[in-house]
């Protein structure tokens, strides 16, 4: 069983920076988001 | 002005207000620094792209939720939102050691998962914090109610003989409080699940 579990060896890759497919994923979910002030408390509501 | 010449903290106050190109010029000015910082501490592409992605939705919620501190720089609060977030994903692999599957062989075809995911529960911890603090905002004597049926789980016989009233009124106590629940969600367009 223990040798089921292994580090993970570090990749030899440099790093390209991050995928635009991120990048595209936190655009919207920002523009998704909606932050509601109610007396004082603060929802979130995500609206597509 | 061309948008690259702008100041961070000019661009960070154009996206409090509103404007959400601003937040696509701070990603793209500043996107090679975090994720190289970042994939320097971990040593591996997908974890660096999560955490990256962690980083911003927590920069994001903070923006816009108005509790970004102006008196301090962009770029190292969001360089210590990261440095954050490594730390946290050491933190969880030491408790749960990594496993990597092999291409004949992966462990998930062979456990199953009967409780909740963790984003299950905390959606649902995160509703109940909400209707909570939303009960709060009644009227007492209906928030008396709702709290005995729903939390203590008590008859309408039980709650109109502790609270010295008539079945029908702790019944209409409970009714009114449940309208007004709904109406303060409504009003404010308060989404309480995910689905």
């Amino acid at each position: 069983m223990a040798k089921l579990y292994n580090e993970s060896l570090p990749e030899q890759v440099k790093p390209t920076g991050p995928s635009k497919e991120t990048i595209k994923f936190l655009l919207n979910f920002s523009k998704s988001l909606h932050i509601t002030k109610y007396n004082k408390m603060t929802f979130e509501a995500s609206k597509n | 002005m061309r948008m690259e010449n702008v100041q961070d903290a000019v661009l960070v106050r154009q996206y409090i207000e509103g404007k959400e190109y601003a937040l696509e010029v701070l990603i793209n000015r500043h996107k090679q620094k975090i994720y190289s910082f970042i994939f320097s501490k971990v040593m591996d592409k997908d974890i660096t792209e999560d955490v990256f992605q962690d980083t911003f939705i927590k920069v994001i919620r903070t923006l816009k939720k108005g509790k970004y501190n102006e008196e301090g720089k962009f770029l190292p609060w969001v360089m210590r939102i990261a440095h954050n977030l490594v730390i946290d994903h050491f933190r969880k692999n030491k408790r749960m050691p990594k496993f990597q599957s092999r291409n004949d062989f992966d462990i998930f075809d062979v456990i199953s998962n009967g409780a909740d995911s963790t984003e299950t529960e905390m959606i649902l911890s995160q509703v109940h914090a909400d209707v909570k603090r939303l009960v709060e905002e009644l009227p007492e004597d209906q928030k008396q109610v709702l709290k005995m049926r729903i939390y203590k789980e008590m008859s309408f016989k039980e709650i109109a003989e502790q609270t010295e009233v008539s079945i029908n009124t702790a019944l209409g106590r409970m009714r009114y409080a449940l309208i007004n629940l709904r109406k303060i969600i409504e009003q404010h367009n308060i989404i309480l699940t995910d689905n």
